[in-house]
């Protein structure tokens, strides 16, 4: 192990505790007996419990949850037709406007995107719920995943697609066969960053949603407004709880995915 | 070779915007085969095997395979098929699927996929790997793998585009035997494009020899090296030396080239007629000329001059000797004996000679 400078651990000291401290204040409080955030009065778990009992907050997230898989799914899909073409039919007339154009809602203020949504659902007069909120969300995350696949297909062999028709696909049958499988690993995560964006998105639900469609960002968010309550906390620390051990999975399985293909690509070697 | 062409090129131009890939080219290709397309990067021979596969149309000209036009067809309705430089190994499917693909698409039934990928993987040895994905078998087995699935659904031609590209040198000679194994154990036609002037002579039994988008010869391996009609042909094809003179005949097609003023001109038969006074090349092979120490009795053409340099090459050697004249001619001698007994050194005056009949006369 090579030895740190006494620089080094500062800086890293400094910079990990400005990443996790808030972090890690919010899920010490939320185990705090006293209805006050600031106040510690000793070790409980009462708030998961009456978070448990909280109907409109868990109302609150399966809409939300609702949502980001519906708006997710679209999203990949539109995001993934996109970026095929924009990738694979090279070059067409306005071909760099299209390209430019799918990227655009990646630099676009939240507020902008979520009040020109509005101002459309009003004037198609479409009622406002979980349907805008799922439309608004395609929108914005198709961007995402159209940029995650591009970069991945522009790294593919055309010629394992030219093998597909060559030994009898139709066009088709070779972006089924040939091309989404191996492209999948992009797509999946895709859909993963479109479902992370919907989930956390406030700014442009609130401006979509309905009455009956409380997404729980929103709803965290007024709750705050009427001071933070140790439940909130709480609910955070899940929130929190989920993501790692999703982020730690994903990280596991494909690190281990990596680890065996490269033991049998050393086994072909040996046997060879 | 039966005396049927499978393949026709009429007339066929393919341009890419300004530049012109294929240029007004007829050629036959006949069953049975194992027919080679060779030139430099750039000289429109993939070009030409993405028309056969159906991956480019011509924008002028047709394309007949057994005597139907197959330019509208599009690829996956053609009886051809095509294994691609980067072998193309579907690297999510096992080798079995990959080789059993084009026949699932066929709607082959069940039994008959089993055993038509049984028959292939004996075919290619490859018997061992069936289960293993690509990425789990070395370079010369995806060679073979590409090669499977290619020959899996009986094309009438099968395309091979730099096929042995990827392997080293030692596998490849192996494997251009397999090849020529295989092309006659199934009696496809096969098509190889290829920039490797070795790998061409020896695999194909007729060479197509390319430049900038035309073919300049169309003959069997030996004629092309001992034959070439063109300085362009017999300069890309192994090693020569060219002499340029004034030709003057001599009779019975016999001509004398006048090379330098003040020297012997030089003597070539050729069956092919030259004008009086006409600019030629004399092309003659390094290995047909002759070294010695003293002047050879009975020699048609003989010069004189010192040796500038010697390539060794292990089995062989090649003198580098410089004339008087300032032309450098090189020779080329099998090493039948050990190399310190070599007879000629750097520096030392030797006598270059050929025969008549030794190297090719060529109008510019």
């Amino acid at each position: 192990m090579k030895r740190l400078s006494v620089f080094n651990v500062v800086s890293l000291t400094f910079g990990f505790a400005f990443l996790y401290v808030p972090m890690l204040i919010l899920i010490l409080f939320s185990f705090n007996e006293s209805k006050l955030v600031t106040v510690w009065a000793g070790f409980s778990t009462k708030w998961y419990g009456e978070l448990m009992q909280n109907e409109a907050m868990l109302q609150a997230a399966w809409v939300t949850v609702k949502v980001a898989v519906f708006s997710s799914t679209i999203a990949t899909v539109l995001g993934t037709m996109a970026a095929y073409v924009l990738v694979r039919s090279g070059r067409f007339l306005g071909r760099t406007l299209f390209s430019g154009m799918i990227y655009a809602p990646l630099v676009m203020p939240e507020v902008i995107t979520g009040l020109s949504l509005l101002l459309l659902f009003i004037g198609i007069g479409l009622d406002r719920g979980v349907l805008t909120i799922v439309l608004a969300h395609t929108t914005f995350s198709m961007c995402y995943v159209s940029v995650v696949v591009s970069s991945r297909l522009a790294t593919f062999d055309r010629s394992l697609e030219e093998a597909a028709l060559d030994l009898g696909c139709s066009a088709a049958e070779a972006f089924r066969l040939v091309t989404l499988p191996i492209i999948a690993p992009a797509v999946v995560s895709g859909w993963l960053l479109a479902f992370t964006l919907s989930l956390d998105d406030l700014v442009i639900a609130s401006f979509t949603t309905g009455p009956a469609a409380t997404t729980l960002p929103i709803k965290i968010f007024s709750a705050v407004r009427l001071g933070v309550s140790p439940e909130i906390n709480a609910l955070s620390t899940l929130m929190i709880t989920i993501v790692t051990v999703g982020v730690i999975a994903a990280s596991l399985v494909s690190k281990r995915a990596l680890v065996k293909q490269r033991q049998e690509e050393q086994e072909a070697v040996r046997t060879s | 070779m039966a005396e049927k062409p499978l393949i026709q090129f009429r007339n066929v131009t393919k341009r890419f915007g300004d530049f012109t890939a294929i240029d007004n080219l007829t050629i036959d290709i006949f069953e049975r085969e194992f027919f080679a397309l060779l030139g430099p990067s750039g000289c429109g021979k993939t070009t030409m095997m993405r028309m056969l596969a159906g991956f480019e149309t011509p924008t002028e000209g047709e394309i007949f395979l057994a005597g139907q036009d197959i330019v509208p067809v599009p690829p996956n309705q053609r009886a051809v098929n095509m294994m691609f430089q980067s072998y193309a190994l579907f690297p999510h499917l096992s080798v079995w699927e990959n080789i059993a693909f084009g026949l699932k698409r066929e709607g082959m039934p069940k039994p008959e996929i089993n055993a038509r990928v049984e028959e292939m993987l004996r075919l290619t040895r490859l018997e061992k790997f069936a289960r293993r994905r690509p990425h789990q078998i070395s370079g010369g087995q995806r060679q073979r793998v590409a090669l499977a699935r290619s020959l899996a659904k009986a094309p009438k031609l099968l395309l091979l585009d730099e096929p042995l590209g990827a392997l080293d040198r030692k596998l490849r000679e192996e494997t251009q035997f397999e090849l020529m194994d295989i092309q006659e154990k199934t009696g496809t036609t096969f098509v190889i494009v290829t920039h490797d002037q070795e790998e061409a002579m020896t695999v194909a039994s007729r060479v197509a020899v390319m430049d900038n988008g035309q073919v300049m010869q169309v003959a069997t391996p030996a004629d092309i090296y001992e034959a070439p009609n063109s300085v362009y042909v017999a300069d890309f094809i192994g090693d020569v030396n060219l002499i340029e003179g004034k030709v003057s005949a001599t009779g019975d097609g016999t001509f004398a080239l006048h090379w330098r003023d003040g020297a012997e001109p030089l003597r070539v038969k050729s069956p092919t007629g030259f004008a009086e006074g006409q600019t030629a090349h004399l092309a003659i092979r390094p290995e047909k000329v002759t070294i010695s120490a003293e002047r050879p009795a009975e020699a048609a053409n003989a010069v004189q001059g010192k040796v500038l340099d010697i390539a060794y090459l292990g089995n062989l050697s090649t003198y580098h000797v410089e004339l008087p004249t300032g032309d450098i001619i090189k020779a080329q001698t099998a090493n039948t004996r050990r190399i310190s007994r070599r007879d000629y050194t750097w520096e030392d005056t030797v006598w270059l000679s050929w025969t008549a009949t030794g190297g090719v006369l060529l109008a510019n």
